[in-house]
């Protein structure tokens, strides 16, 4: 035991003493939950829109109006001619052109019938889409409006309520996502090059030669990075819950279990990941460009999993980070306990041991 | 050895923050002759060399190598040296040929000239059939002596060798020194740090360094003398007995 | 010059030699740029909802039918309880709850008005937007639907209606993958792109061949070049690949504007970024915080750039984080001139911007690399 702990204190010492790797392991957490929380968005804000009135009247400033008062929009009044919209389109400055006709009202109130067109630059469909469907909402309303004054039968009523996230943040849904990408990214990162790094150099063969077992001396790889990840994953909470106003309604508890459980993953499949290179740069590369992406679109917080085809969804079950992803929004926002989540949990499990089985017994292929 | 003076140092003084690496180190060098730079690991020899090659810049004093300034010319320094460090110095991933070939482009050389002299080169070290290799496959041993071929391949006033034997067979040992002899009588000025004392013998002069100052500075037979001693080893002992200070 | 040749020479066996990194920078980008853009679909469909149906009418069966005939929704239950399908909801089985309350079709007709409940599960803040207003939008035209149907016919079309005609430009499919391939292309060129160089540079300092070279006469931007040039190619090259080869054959994605232009940005982007690499090379030393530095960088630039959330609806501290980032602008280019067709005066500003920062980039690089310390 005591010759362990000289290991894992020799490795704490490598890792405090290199102040550009510690910028990574705790500054980037920092940076993603201060950019996830307060800069990314997925909601549509301030898109430049033109809008083309040609009747200029009571109706159509009506309307204008409310769209001016959506905070979707930031619109500018001109009239354009179709090559002129495209050639706005093509400079990226405008996402939408809405034309009202010239007798707009008129045709309203006296043909009972009046058109208005959207254009959309459906480059960007998602943009496209849902610009186009808030401003006919709008319309919608107004029309609603006009049915109301006109005393209309048949009026039904909805009443909306936002449930678990009322005000619609954006931190609700990436918080738990960033403490999976982050706890899963740095763990693997940082202990697969730790480890081909004593390759590399050489010294993994003191360390093998030595009277211990070398499983041991790989185990001490992995012992600082899981407690600077749990200090991490404090970090994150503390961030979140007081800036961001991250809801924790659940156990502390669960929570942490959930985490450390995600964090022996992450080691494994970086001890994994070192067993199949010789050099720092294949393993940061694995690492890395091998693991981000997929772990951001996989884990499910960015894009939603249902849309994903089939096949990519059964892949995304192989993704450690999804099952955690769900465990944390339980417990957190949605305050459930671990009979809710034992699946999930279980599921995690199986593959923290999976993968360390598997790295382990690659690792003793490879000294024999 | 003529009378031609190819480094001249004065007061070369190397600081990091309090600790003085080289002590106002002054020392002369002639053409053609071969140079050693003793001492124990930290006595600094490393640094000196580094000023000289215009790898690091001295704190103060002056130094003139191959007559530039070593402020000023830095860049004309190295167009007339040759350098071989202390860790490996040739691209392991490359062949024989293609570093010769690198390292002789880069030093100006035409093709004609290349060509010429890598083939002279190539039969020179026996190393025909390995010509195609890539350097990592090499044994130490050959890598140490292609490494050193190369450093003095463009013809340069002089060559600095750092530590260039560490961890070789004796005979290989005597093999480099005959390779270091041979250029030598062709001019080229040796200047080489070690710190195996029987290699001091090989070398015209010597100097000592201890604790960053230059303690002697003598041809080797006249050093025993000075010190009644039969070996350099002892010669040695009797300098750096004092030293405070022990590692590089 | 002739320096210059043998570095490249040396540079390109290098990287050509090793045969296992090579494969991975030519293969992973690749193969992500084929799965990615399947996973990056922003569309809400398959929306689950959950219907508890207290009226059981005609207006209710008939409100329901048209709620599944829209496509957008799937019916997870179907039930007289709401508790029963809150459950449902709680264990995100659904995403919106719709209650129809008993005697609505009565009070419809007798009252003239009635309610119907929707609760919305708002941890994703857009699909939950998203998702009611499509709900909403269903009921209003149910809502037109039975008012017509309720009306006389010579009574028809009392109420004013305001038809929308919807036009959708330059992706009238509203084809995702379209928008997020060349997206993803870029970050790919981009992440090989900075690794590589900064890597590649500061395995020379660990290994101790950079001595070497400082020692020779070989001037300090011989070397700068040697490193970016061999980088630049391989960039370069994989967007090639990833345009044509992925993007043309498997999304069908042919570039609407001038190749011309696209290239000479992906020149200039390129220096930019190698710079950056080379920056963070002069500041480390070993490989280890190369990577450290590089991926730290490298994150913040995919996240901020536009790629996966617009930049107009950052706040404007991050708004100018995005500015300072190369990659923001490259993306736009990307996308202005592969879907749009925009010319080179459409992009004269990114253009002119992208030129200050590889000189910015590429100087600061060049000042802090010092052959002697």
């Amino acid at each position: 035991m005591k010759q362990f702990l000289t290991f894992v204190r020799k490795e704490f010492y490598h890792v405090f003493r290199d102040p550009k790797t510690l910028l990574l392991l705790f500054g980037m957490p920092i940076a993603q939950i201060i950019l996830f929380g307060f800069a990314l968005t997925n909601e549509i804000k301030n898109s430049n829109i033109v809008i083309c009135d040609y009747a200029n009247d009571i109706a159509s400033q009506r309307i204008i109006d409310k769209i001016e008062a959506s905070k979707s929009f930031d619109i500018k009044k001109t009239i354009l001619s179709h090559q002129e919209i495209e050639a706005a389109f093509k400079t990226g400055k405008v996402k939408l052109v809405i034309v009202f006709p010239t007798n707009f009202n008129n045709e309203l109130l006296h043909l009972n019938k009046a058109q208005v067109q959207i254009i959309a630059d459906a480059s960007d469909p998602n943009t496209a889409s849902t610009l186009t469907s808030y401003a006919s909402n709008i319309i919608m309303d107004y029309q609603k409006e006009l049915m109301k004054n006109a005393s209309a039968p048949l009026r039904i009523n909805t009443d909306v309520r936002m449930i678990y996230n009322p005000e619609l943040k954006g931190a609700t849904n990436f918080v738990p996502g960033v403490m999976a990408l982050v706890l899963l990214l740095v763990c693997v990162l940082m202990t697969s090059v730790s480890i081909v790094k004593e390759k590399e150099t050489g010294t993994m063969e003191i360390l093998l030669v030595s009277p211990f077992n070398p499983i041991l001396v790989i185990i001490s790889k992995a012992v600082p990075y899981f407690f600077l990840s749990l200090v991490n994953l404090t970090l994150i909470l503390v961030l979140s819950v007081t800036l961001m106003d991250m809801p924790m309604n659940g156990s502390y508890l669960l929570l942490y279990l959930a985490s450390a459980l995600l964090i022996l993953t992450a080691l494994a499949l970086g001890l994994l990941i070192s067993n199949s290179t010789d050099s720092q740069q294949s393993a940061m590369l694995i690492s890395l460009m091998g693991m981000l992406m997929p772990t951001m679109l996989f884990t499910g917080f960015m894009f939603p999993l249902e849309n994903m085809p089939m096949p990519l969804q059964y892949i995304a079950n192989a993704i450690p980070s999804k099952w955690y992803y769900i465990i944390v929004k339980s417990v957190m926002i949605k305050g459930l306990g671990i009979a809710s989540v034992w699946k999930e949990l279980l599921i995690l499990t199986g593959m923290t041991l999976f993968l360390l089985v598997v790295s382990i017994k690659k690792f003793k292929i490879r000294l024999a | 050895m003529t009378n031609e003076v190819v480094i001249k140092t004065d007061k070369l003084t190397k600081r990091f923050g309090d600790f003085i690496a080289t002590n106002e180190i002054t020392f002369d060098v002639y053409a053609g002759e071969i140079f050693g730079f003793l001492g124990a690991n930290g006595a600094g020899k490393t640094t000196a060399m580094k000023m000289l090659c215009g790898l690091s810049t001295p704190s103060s004093g002056n130094a003139a190598i191959a007559g530039f300034d070593i402020y000023k010319q830095s860049e004309s320094i190295k167009k007339n040296i040759g350098y071989m460090s202390q860790k490996f110095s040739l691209y392991e991933d490359l062949t024989v040929i293609e570093n010769i070939n690198f390292f002789g482009g880069i030093y100006g050389m035409s093709d004609k000239q290349l060509n010429e002299k890598r083939e002279n080169l190539i039969e020179t070290l026996g190393l025909k059939n390995e010509a195609k290799k890539l350097v990592g496959s090499l044994p130490l041993g050959w890598k140490q002596k292609l490494a050193f071929s190369v450093a003095i391949f463009h013809e340069p006033k002089i060559v600095f060798l750092d530590e260039p034997t560490g961890g070789v067979d004796p005979v290989t040992r005597r093999q480099f020194w005959d390779l270091i002899y041979a250029a030598s009588d062709r001019g080229i000025t040796i200047f080489v740090t070690t710190h195996y004392m029987d290699e001091a013998e090989y070398c015209n002069r010597v100097t000592m360094m201890v604790d960053g100052v230059i303690k002697a500075l003598d041809t080797p037979t006249k050093l025993k003398e000075q010190f009644s001693a039969t070996t350099m080893d002892e010669v040695f002992f009797e300098l750096a007995r004092g030293a405070k200070r022990k590692a590089d | 010059m002739r320096t210059l040749k043998f570095l490249l020479q040396k540079e390109f066996r290098q990287i050509f030699r090793n045969t296992s990194i090579l494969r991975m920078i030519i293969a992973m980008p690749i193969i992500q740029l084929l799965v990615m853009p399947l996973a990056a679909d922003f569309e809400i469909k398959n929306i689950n909802i959950s219907i508890v149906d207290h009226d059981h009418s005609s207006y209710s069966q008939k409100l329901i039918e048209k709620i599944i005939a829209s496509g957008y929704f799937k019916m997870n239950d179907y039930s007289n309880s709401f508790n029963q399908s809150f459950l449902e909801f709680q264990k995100d089985k659904s995403d919106l709850v719709l209650e129809i309350p008993k005697n609505f079709e009565k009070e419809l007709v007798r009252e003239n008005e009635s309610n119907l409940f929707i609760a919305v599960n708002a941890i994703n803040g857009t699909k939950a937007s998203v998702g009611s207003a499509y709900l909403s939008r269903i009921i209003s035209n149910f809502n037109s639907d039975i008012r017509l149907d309720w009306m006389q016919p010579q009574k028809f079309n009392q109420t004013p209606t305001i038809e929308i005609a919807t036009l959708n430009w330059f992706n009238p499919f509203l084809n995702y993958p379209f928008f997020m391939v060349p997206g993803i292309l870029v970050v790919l060129v981009t992440m090989v792109g900075a690794y590589m160089c900064a890597l590649n540079i500061v395995k020379e300092k660990e290994v101790g061949t950079i001595e070497q070279i400082n020692v020779t006469p070989i001037k300090k931007y011989h070397f700068i070049l040697g490193k970016l040039i061999p980088f630049w190619v391989i960039g370069i090259f994989i967007f090639t690949l990833g345009l044509f080869g992925v993007a043309r054959l498997v999304y069908h994605i042919v570039p609407a504007g001038s190749m011309l232009v696209l290239y000479s940005f992906l020149s200039i982007y390129l220096i930019a970024l190698l710079g950056i690499g080379l920056i963070i090379s002069t500041y480390s030393d070993t490989q280890q915080q190369a990577m450290s530095l590089a991926f730290f960088a490298m994150m913040i630039f995919m996240l901020m750039s536009g790629l996966f959330t617009s930049v107009d609806s950052m706040p404007e501290w991050a708004k100018w984080i995005a500015r300072c980032n190369p990659v923001t602008y490259f993306i736009d280019v990307v996308r202005l001139v592969v879907l749009k067709g925009s010319g080179f005066a459409d992009i004269k500003n990114q253009f002119l911007i992208m030129t200050g920062m590889a000189i910015f980039f590429n100087g600061w690089a060049v000042l802090n690399y010092k052959k002697t310390s």
